[in-house]
């Protein structure tokens, strides 16, 4: 094959010659180029972007939350948008896989230029992503997951939570099973990274010991051998550190086994319409009755938040299923306004931190955001939501609490209130 | 004399690949970091089908073997002390081992088999590797392994940008698996590789063991695709089970068609094709005046569409695949702009228009064809 080339002429070579002048003269032109003072911002628009599955397996749980934020923005956008700016939201898909989030987060970044990253979801996924933003100082807000790594100031400044992370969320669902049922054998089922990890570091802070600690591969969509582990260990009270598919296949391998017992989960996986839809609307109510979830965000049917968000979902998202995912991914979008709003006329990387940092940020949960000059905690409190008669509200105290071995306690302070339609002022 | 060209083209090829990097942006620098990537993987994967006649549909296995032993070794050395370049070469080097070590077992049963049956055997790999590292607690699940994050080295962080810098290192491991495999293919193995594959029981005959010379083939390529895995951790400083699913392992092997069977430049050519498509459909279809749902819809699926339809295209236009288009192409050109005329140049070219026929004697064989 090789004798087929004929070797370079003397014209080959002078024309290679010319071509590495001219990359040399263009070198120095290129390498000067300086990117815009604040990306993301020009005089009627400022763009941000998330990463998120819209498909693949995990597409199905999630999928509905940046589309939710997205209607909020055109909610925000149809009243004026922020400081006279409306807000370009683009969404772009990494199918849960974390290779794609590192191609799609470069995207953001170098190509659209985003002002920030916001609600990017998933903890393997923004893992792999976390050094990348940090290092190029891009504002990485209000991630979507529950893991303590985004808590990190020294580390990671430019990253901010916005779960209520698992470990505060594991601690008060002990706490309220200890308050709760009497002799209880514990167990739970968790994910076999950080999600399952930090959730039962949270739960055996408060109670002694547990009867069986079952984990379960995402990549694998069969969970019972752990059920059968849980049920032959005798376990009558069982937390969850699942995702929404994974909770209801637990439930549901449970009930087949004709194994009864009290199913506590984490707010991730604990949202009543999303079950309903993964279990289906003839057995689901039923395996879901008394089911006890955690939430830190706006719940019940008459709250003002989320009558504005029902009305938005109508208005701007096609009326989609009203789901803990529509409250959540709106919720997000309200908190990005909110910071932008005190950001100043004219914001920046810097100056939607330094707002964040201010503590003037407040959010629409049921306990204020905790954000601060050294702190990128969200929430730092849940509440207790028990599904009964096809409705999943909330019941009883919130209760705050420390990601060390801190004491639970009752919150006595009020949700932050509904001002404005929702629509931030500066 | 062969040799010293196929160095001396490799070191200019990697001279005006690095002065190419300085007219891209940053992210067009990652995509080609990317590409160079890929490039180590799907040039070895050209040679091993193209040349020895050997399918594998498991080369996603090797590169991922290729990126944890990288992953795995780097993050040892961190936590010894060790930074900087020493930890680079000694990380690449477990990478080779990793993937060279899985690709020797490979190759050794492989050698035993035949078409479909080889093509079983590392499809099982691929999709039997993921799983492995998902749940193999030291490699430490879905989330993957992650390493210390290298930044651009100190003299030269006023110059260039960090995608530049992993762009350099990229353009430099892929200039190296190539120019290795070039010598391969150029050499005496190159030789007994095509023997093997065009007639197993002629090659043997001839005084070349047929199984060995398979078996050395897919080290060979296993090698490569390691270093091509060893490449994209560097990259994305990180490895995970889902960047090596069995589709990444189909799409090198279709880039390895679209591009050219057995041709080094059909094989970088695929490794363009596999980063620049998916981009290049997203940007199209955000351009289109379509809802933002059914765009997020055909964002994942239609650049894989577009590659099936493009490899239908081919092999029914070029079955040559790009590089042999191009090849072809230029030949008409040469000989239609050139008139056979007395001279030293003529000459040259004499011989060149003469194999054109010979070419063609040996056409491209798909392995399933013996």
């Amino acid at each position: 094959m090789s004798q087929l080339r004929t070797l370079p002429t003397r014209r080959h070579q002078r024309r290679t010659a010319g071509t590495l002048v001219a990359l040399v003269t263009i070198v120095p032109l290129a390498a000067c180029s300086t990117p815009a003072a604040s990306p993301g911002v020009d005089e009627e628009t400022i763009t941000i972007g998330t990463h998120t599955p819209l498909t693949g397996p995990a597409a199905a749980g999630y999928s509905s939350i940046s589309a939710a934020a997205s209607a909020y923005f055109d909610y925000l956008n149809d009243n004026g948008g922020i400081h006279g700016r409306s807000i370009e939201y683009v969404v772009k898909d990494d199918a849960y896989n974390p290779a794609t989030t590192q191609t799609v987060v470069r995207e953001l970044v170098q190509e659209d230029e985003v002002l920030a990253v916001v609600n990017g979801l998933g903890t393997p996924t923004h893992s792999a992503v976390l050094d990348y933003l940090n290092e190029n100082e891009v504002p990485d807000l209000f991630v979507a997951s529950g893991s303590p790594s985004w808590d990190q100031p020294e580390t990671y400044p430019w990253t901010f939570a916005y779960n209520a992370d698992y470990i505060t969320e594991g601690k008060v669902l002990a706490h309220h099973a200890q308050q709760t049922y009497d002799d209880a054998v514990y167990c739970v089922l968790g994910q076999d990274d950080d999600f399952g990890t930090d959730f039962t570091v949270g739960l055996t802070t408060v109670l002694d010991e547990l009867a069986t600690t079952q984990t379960y591969s995402v990549s694998n969509q069969d969970v019972t051998a752990q059920i059968g582990a849980m049920q032959a260990a005798g376990c009558t009270v069982n937390f969850l550190a699942t995702v929404n598919g994974f909770t209801a296949l637990a439930l549901g391998t449970a009930a087949k086994m004709g194994y009864r017992a009290q199913w506590l989960s984490s707010s991730s996986g604990g949202d009543y319409p999303t079950l309903v839809g993964y279990l289906g609307e003839d057995v689901g109510p039923a395996l879901l009755e008394g089911f006890v979830s955690t939430n830190y965000l706006p719940f019940s049917a008459d709250d003002p938040w989320v009558e504005l968000f029902q009305k938005v979902n109508d208005e701007y998202n096609d009326g989609a299923p009203f789901t803990g995912n529509t409250v959540f991914g709106m919720s997000v979008a309200y908190t990005f306004a909110e910071a932008l709003a005190r950001a100043g006329e004219d914001p920046t990387r810097e100056s939607l931190v330094e707002a964040l940092e201010s503590g003037e940020v407040v959010g629409n949960g049921i306990v204020p955001l905790e954000f601060g000059k050294d702190s990128r905690r969200s929430f730092g409190g849940v509440g207790i939501t028990v599904v009964s008669g096809g409705v999943q509200d909330y019941v009883g105290e919130v209760y705050t609490t420390d990601t060390g071995d801190g004491d639970v306690v009752v919150y006595d302070g009020e949700a932050v209130a509904l001002e404005n339609d929702g629509i931030p002022q500066s | 004399m062969n040799a010293r060209r196929t160095l001396l083209l490799a070191l200019g090829g990697l001279v005006l690949a690095i002065g190419l990097t300085f007219l891209l942006d940053p992210y067009r620098n990652y995509q080609l970091a990317i590409a160079a990537a890929y490039l180590c993987a799907t040039a070895g994967l050209t040679v091993l089908v193209g040349l020895s006649g050997q399918l594998s549909l498991g080369h996603a296995a090797l590169m991922a073997a290729g990126g944890y032993g990288y992953a795995l070794t780097s993050q040892a050395l961190t936590s010894a002390g060790v930074g900087g370049l020493p930890r680079f070469l000694a990380a690449t080097v477990a990478a080779v081992v990793a993937a060279g070590v899985l690709g020797l077992l490979l190759g050794l049963a492989g050698a035993r088999l035949h078409g479909p049956y080889l093509a079983g055997l590392t499809l099982t790999l691929v999709v039997a590797v993921p799983a492995v590292a998902a749940s193999v607690g030291a490699l430490q699940g879905d989330r993957g392994v992650q390493t210390q994050f290298e930044g651009v080295p100190g003299p030269l962080k006023a110059l260039i940008a960090l995608e530049q810098w992993q762009a350099w290192v990229a353009l430099a491991v892929a200039a190296v698996a190539v120019t290795g495999l070039a010598l391969v293919r150029d050499g005496r193995t190159g030789l007994r590789m095509r023997a093997v594959r065009d007639d197993e029981v002629a090659a043997a005959l001839a005084g070349i063991a047929p199984a060995r010379v398979k078996v050395l083939a897919f080290v060979v390529s296993s090698v490569t695709a390691g270093l091509g895995g060893a490449v994209l951790t560097f990259v994305t400083q990180s490895v995970s089970p889902g960047a090596y699913t069995v589709s990444l392992s189909l799409l090198l092997l279709v880039a390895v068609v679209v591009g050219g069977l057995g041709s080094l430049l059909g094989a970088a050519l695929g490794a363009v094709l596999l980063v620049l498509l998916p981009w290049l459909v997203g940007t199209v279809t955000d351009a289109l005046p379509l809802p933002s749902q059914v765009t997020q819809r055909l964002d994942g699926t239609l650049p894989l569409l577009v590659f099936g339809l493009l490899l239908i295209v081919l092999v029914a236009g070029a079955p040559g695949g790009l590089a042999g288009a191009l090849t072809a192409a230029r030949a008409r050109r040469r000989t239609r702009r050139r008139p056979p005329a007395p001279g030293p140049s003529a000459a040259r070219l004499v011989p060149a228009a003469t194999t054109r026929p010979g070419e063609l004697r040996e056409p491209v064989r798909t392995p399933t064809e013996g």
